[in-house]
């Protein structure tokens, strides 16, 4: 259907598509203006803590004043301190490690799931949802009590006789990843059982018959043809573990802050909030590029037809 | 109809033997003690109602299902414990299943690069390929840029590229519509005339298992009712079933009242007395039914002179008629309520108009076109 031949749409409908930008507008785009309007700003010890700030009582002229006053400082000091960069390349290193760990082990649970007796398949949905029907904190909680040097684990390795010594566990890297892999593991899970679920089972076949051992075609036809769903994973997990905050700080040691956490301190500690705000935005934009490539990934596919 | 197919391989050896088998699903024997040969070169039909277990028959071929009894030899050599990736055996699904993140190209060199075989040869293989399927110029195409008749040549050259040494086909026109289906029908016998490959194709439509094997099996149950030529399995079915299930036919059920080296006379449940010819080894008193297929009986208008009345003739009222076009379907209900259906090939046009229901019309068939059945 051409454009001049669609008929008129009724305020009705021009509503339900106007919508989900209205959402986008009121709770993305107002807030990020803000947050960087916040990050151009210069701290004061003053409530709100930063200047300038916007009258538009003042008219015109405390506009022009406002804009004039704006600066990029604060990325200069983001850009010149070491303590900025090293966060935001762990919080990388700690996003990427737990996502490849979390694709290692969820692929196999998904494959375990969409390969079983179809009456038995929802279940195991739920199965793997059911940590969220108990608070993440506790979750977290737990977690440190099983970490802890009289913990769990220790008691367990110790009693096999695996390790002499209690080893800490608590306040490592280590944990930080067994927390995040443990609490992001539904999230990698299920959109790779979606997928393998839609996978035609006549296809392996086809590939085996062609001559395709079991496990070159696991490569060869099931990869591709779940790729949407091993990128949905990633990205589900890859973004918020980011930026995540209380996994690290509960579980991780003090050495190297996550970014998340680094931005707490810049903004309850320090409280300078445009620093925090400029952290925040620079943040927005290292993620912008994977989304994106994510958003290209789609289009394609979508246009392909699958 | 194809011309006859003569065995050139070992009798003891043929390409297929099912020996045997059997194949259980929990409540159901898909596969019940089955023995079937298929000759080298030869093309097989496996023709059978929906659940007769003829998809189980072809997959335990292939390597996806093991049977649970019986011995499976390809070629002399027993296959039941090597994997389906390693059997000379290439089958074209029923629902095609292109991969369909593959081209055209890769579909079908999919299986080439399988085997290693050397990048020149895989090309000159896909070329030779497009070329038989009529492909050409599309290798790039994914399968969901191809029409229904185009998808299912991509999927039968994947299977033949391997030059494997029996291909099996599970329902491949299925889902085309009448007219592709018989061009492609054509297509097929041609190719398989042309490469010699053994084809093994599993269809629920009798004029096309008719139309392109050498030679058929009728399956029920898990079993084969008959195995044997389509002139064989349509003029001497074996059973009442077989008879019922490839084409019309007509059954008078009655008795063998005499039997002698020209045939016998069977008197019908309403006292009608039949001959019927070449039933060597039929005794009197065996309960039998006669098959007449529809086309083999002769419709008249004309009482025929009562003196020369001539045998197996019987009167009845039309009591409907049937216009195919080509020719016309006679219902004709005898005294006793039997329907009789008589086929008239309309070799004029208008000729079914003299014809009118309720109408008196007397129906004969030679004793040479009744089969008599025991079972
Ligand atoms: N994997 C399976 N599990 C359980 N039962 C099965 C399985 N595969 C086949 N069957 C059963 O075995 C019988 C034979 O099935 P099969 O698919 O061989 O029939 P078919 O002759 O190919 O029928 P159609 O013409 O409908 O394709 C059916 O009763 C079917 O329900
Ligand atoms: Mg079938």
């Amino acid at each position: 259907m051409t454009n001049d031949t669609a008929p008129q749409k009724s305020v009705g409908e021009r509503l339900i598509i106007a919508l989900p930008y209205l959402w986008l507008v009121a709770f993305f785009l107002v807030p990020f203006v803000i947050v960087g309007k916040i990050s151009l700003s210069q701290t004061v010890i003053a409530q709100p803590p930063y200047t300038p700030v916007l009258d538009l009582s003042a008219g015109l002229g405390g506009l022009i004043d406002f804009f004039g006053a704006l600066s990029a400082d604060t990325y200069a000091t983001l850009a010149g301190d070491d303590l900025y960069l090293f966060s935001y390349l762990k919080s990388l290193q700690v996003a990427g490690l737990s996502t490849a760990i979390l694709l290692a082990i969820g692929l196999p649970i998904a494959h375990a799931m969409a390969r079983a007796p179809a009456r038995l398949q929802p279940f195991l949905v739920v199965a793997v949802m059911l940590p969220f029907w108990t608070s993440f904190l506790i979750r977290i909680y737990a977690w440190m009590t099983i970490l802890q040097r009289d913990g769990l684990l220790n008691q367990v390795l110790q009693g096999l006789g695996l390790v002499d010594e209690p080893a800490s566990w608590l306040s490592t890297d280590t944990a930080v990843l067994i927390g995040i892999v443990y609490s992001y593991l539904p999230f990698m899970v299920l959109p790779l059982y979606a997928s393998l679920h839609k996978l035609d089972e006549s296809l392996l076949e086809a590939a085996a018959d062609l001559g395709c051992p079991r496990w070159k075609a696991f490569w060869l036809v099931t990869v591709p043809l779940i790729a949407p769903g091993i990128g949905a994973g990633c990205l589900l997990c890859l973004i918020p573990i980011i930026g995540e905050f209380v996994i690290p700080d509960l579980l991780g040691g003090s050495d190297t802050m996550m970014i998340g956490q680094t931005l707490w301190t810049e903004f309850f500690a320090n409280k300078d909030w445009p620093v925090a705000s400029a952290i925040a935005v620079v943040l927005l934009m290292l993620l912008v590029v994977p989304i994106a490539a994510w958003e290209a990934l789609q289009s394609r596919q979508i246009r392909e037809g699958r | 109809m194809r011309r006859a197919f003569v065995p050139r391989d070992d009798l003891d050896k043929p390409m297929v033997r099912f020996d045997a088998v059997t194949r259980r699903f929990a409540d159901v024997t898909a596969v019940d003690q089955l023995s079937l040969d298929i000759r080298e070169g030869e093309f097989f039909a496996l023709l059978g109602p929906s659940g007769c277990g003829k998809t189980t028959l072809l997959r335990m071929l292939a390597g996806f299902e093991r049977p649970d009894e019986g011995r499976l030899l390809l070629a002399g050599q027993d296959i039941a414990a090597v994997p389906p990736w390693r059997r000379p055996v290439n089958m074209m699904f029923q629902s095609y299943a292109l991969f369909p993140h593959l081209s055209v190209a890769g579909n079908i060199a999919f299986g080439l690069k399988q085997e290693r075989m050397p990048r020149r040869e895989i090309k000159a293989r896909l070329a030779e390929m497009l070329r038989l399927v009529r492909l050409e110029g599309l290798n790039k195409r994914k399968p969901h840029q191809l029409s229904g008749g185009q998808r299912q040549r991509v999927a039968l050259a994947r299977a033949l590229a391997k030059h494997p040494k029996v291909l099996l086909l599970d329902e491949p026109l299925a889902a085309l519509d009448k007219k592709l289906r018989e061009e492609t029908q054509y297509e097929l016998m041609a190719l398989q005339d042309r490469l010699d490959t053994t084809f093994v194709i599993v269809t629920h439509d009798q004029e096309e298992a008719m139309t392109m094997a050498h030679r058929i099996g009728v399956m029920n149950h898990g079993r084969l009712a008959q195995v044997g030529t389509p002139a064989e399995i349509y003029e001497q079915p074996c059973s009442r079933w077989v008879a019922g299930f490839i084409g019309d036919v007509n059954f008078f059920d009655g008795t063998v009242d005499a039997a002698g080296v020209d045939g016998v006379v069977v008197a019908d449940t309403a006292g009608r007395r039949f001959r019927a010819a070449g039933t060597a080894g039929i005794q009197a008193g065996t309960k039998v039914a006669l098959a007449v297929r529809p086309e083999k009986i002769l419709l008249t208008t004309a009482a025929p002179d009562a003196a020369a009345m001539p045998v197996n003739t019987v009167a009845g009222k039309v009591a409907d008629i049937g216009y195919l076009g080509d020719l016309s379907l006679y219902k004709v209900r005898l005294d006793d309520g039997t329907v009789v259906k008589a086929s008239v090939t309309n070799a004029r046009r208008f000729a079914a108009s003299d014809i009118g229901w309720d109408d008196t019309v007397w129906l004969s068939f030679a004793p040479d076109a009744a089969v008599v059945l025991t079972e």
